[in-house]
């Protein structure tokens, strides 16, 4: 038998990581780790990766976010919660600029990330597969947040947000809310 | 071409671009709360989010091109029908549910060509926005072409109604592959793409489709031109009415 084998990071994420840690202005990190998505509250913008990079330009603070999905409607609260942050900690004059390049992947969600969302019940994007690598959902197989079966099936492609697909767990019954591989 | 040209024309393109996203987007929207059932209705809600999204980075870019303070908003809600440039195929009204899918599939299938030639574009913001929405179209594509073999392939009446639905909107697809000037040029600056060389493909790919799910291609022996010079079906006005009277109306408003 092999040996439980480590955990694989992503790059991209790893990336990201070190993008943070090599930055100076801590400070702005943290207050921006009190941002939440507003769709999934426990979930930071950073564990989600919205939050793509924090920039002293000039005397000003640049804070670059990426959209999830082209449509997300979330992306306007986002920006009125980073500046009603940043006016709260005094930390001022800044501008909040909005990528589209690179695209934003799920590989881009932190590990602490993954873990909140199973929490909370909605299942974090599975790796790996050929679906999941053509950024489609499978049918089946995704494991239930809540009992952990892999028993589980796909009701609909599409859920109550741009990001999420809908399941079904075949053991506990439950529904649930997939967090979409893209 | 000149450099101010250049910039003209492209301006042009996200416009026209962003046209085709909002016009089909808000057909697709069209069905929230009047989907089949539950799970299609988030679907096709989501799927015209998707769209509209588009539309945004598209007008924002074009915004940003013309420089003189209009927005995204100004794009969408205060041009009237004849500024519109998308082409027709998106602004046909939703029809049935088979109607609906079947414009999907041909669209889903010629975006999943067109987008990965345009994230080659020379200019990164419409690159970057194809990249992002590649990914998407993907997803969309997997329905439509699952819904096409299940009523295709499924009962008589759904059968009919969606080879009525291929008879009447294959007449629109030609003009997804035309290139006027602009484009041309646009594509041969390595800004835009040449459309003419991905109907091979296209038509390749949705002929499969369509046998596999027991439907006929059409012949090629009509054709409906004229979004990309403002000729428009007399559907767009209809729908613009609905889509623009709240900013017309209420200029400016939000909630």
């Amino acid at each position: 038998m092999m040996a439980k084998s480590i955990p694989v990071i992503p790059f991209a994420w790893y990336e990201r990581a070190q993008r943070r840690k090599q930055s100076a202005l801590t400070q702005i990190w943290e207050v921006l780790d009190q941002v939440k998505d507003p769709e999934i509250p426990v979930l930071s913008i950073w564990d989600l990766g919205v939050l793509c990079d924090v920039q002293a330009v000039e005397g000003k603070y640049v804070v670059s976010i990426t959209p999830t999905y082209s449509g997300c409607p979330a992306m306007e609260t986002i920006k009125a919660d980073i500046a009603a942050a940043l006016d709260a900690a005094k930390l001022q004059p800044y501008e909040i600029v909005t990528r589209i390049s690179p695209a934003w992947t799920t590989d881009w969600l932190s590990p602490q990330g993954r873990e909140q969302l199973q929490a909370y019940g909605i299942a974090p994007p599975a790796g790996g597969g050929c679906a999941q690598a053509q950024g489609l959902t499978p049918d089946s197989g995704i494991e239930c947040p809540h009992c952990s079966s892999s028993n589980t099936r796909r009701i609909s492609e599409f859920g109550s947000t741009a990001c999420k697909a809908l399941f079904q767990c075949q053991d506990c019954h439950e529904p649930f809310d997939y967090f979409k591989h893209l | 071409m000149s450099d101010f040209d250049l910039k003209a024309a492209t301006q042009e393109y996200a416009t026209r671009l962003g046209d085709d996203s909002v016009v089909l987007g808000h057909r697709l929207s069209e069905w929230t709360s009047n989907g089949p059932f539950l799970e299609e209705d988030i679907a096709l809600s989501n799927v015209a989010l998707d769209y509209i999204g588009r539309a945004r980075m598209y007008y924002t870019y074009a915004a940003e091109l013309a420089g003189n303070g209009k927005t995204e908003d100004d794009f969408a809600y205060t041009r009237d029908m004849r500024e519109f440039r998308n082409l027709l195929i998106h602004e046909l009204p939703r029809g049935d549910f088979a109607y609906t899918m079947v414009r999907q599939l041909f669209v889903d299938v010629f975006n999943t060509h067109y987008l990965p030639e345009l994230a080659k574009s020379t200019d990164s913001t419409l690159a970057g926005i194809a990249q992002k929405a590649i990914k998407e179209t993907r997803y969309h594509l997997r329905r439509s072409h699952e819904w096409a073999l299940r009523l295709g392939d499924g009962t008589e009446a759904s059968h009919q109604r969606m080879q009525r639905a291929i008879e009447s909107l294959w007449g629109y697809t030609h003009e997804l592959f035309d290139a006027d000037p602009l484009e041309a040029q646009l594509a041969d600056a390595g800004i835009g793409v040449h459309n003419a060389a991905l109907r091979p493909a296209w038509l390749e790919q949705v002929s499969a489709i369509l046998t596999e799910a027991t439907l006929t291609v059409p012949k090629d022996d009509w054709a409906v031109r004229g979004g990309r010079v403002g000729y428009h079906t007399e559907n767009l006005g209809h729908m613009l009415n609905d889509m623009q009277f709240l900013h017309r109306a209420y200029p400016g408003c939000q909630w």
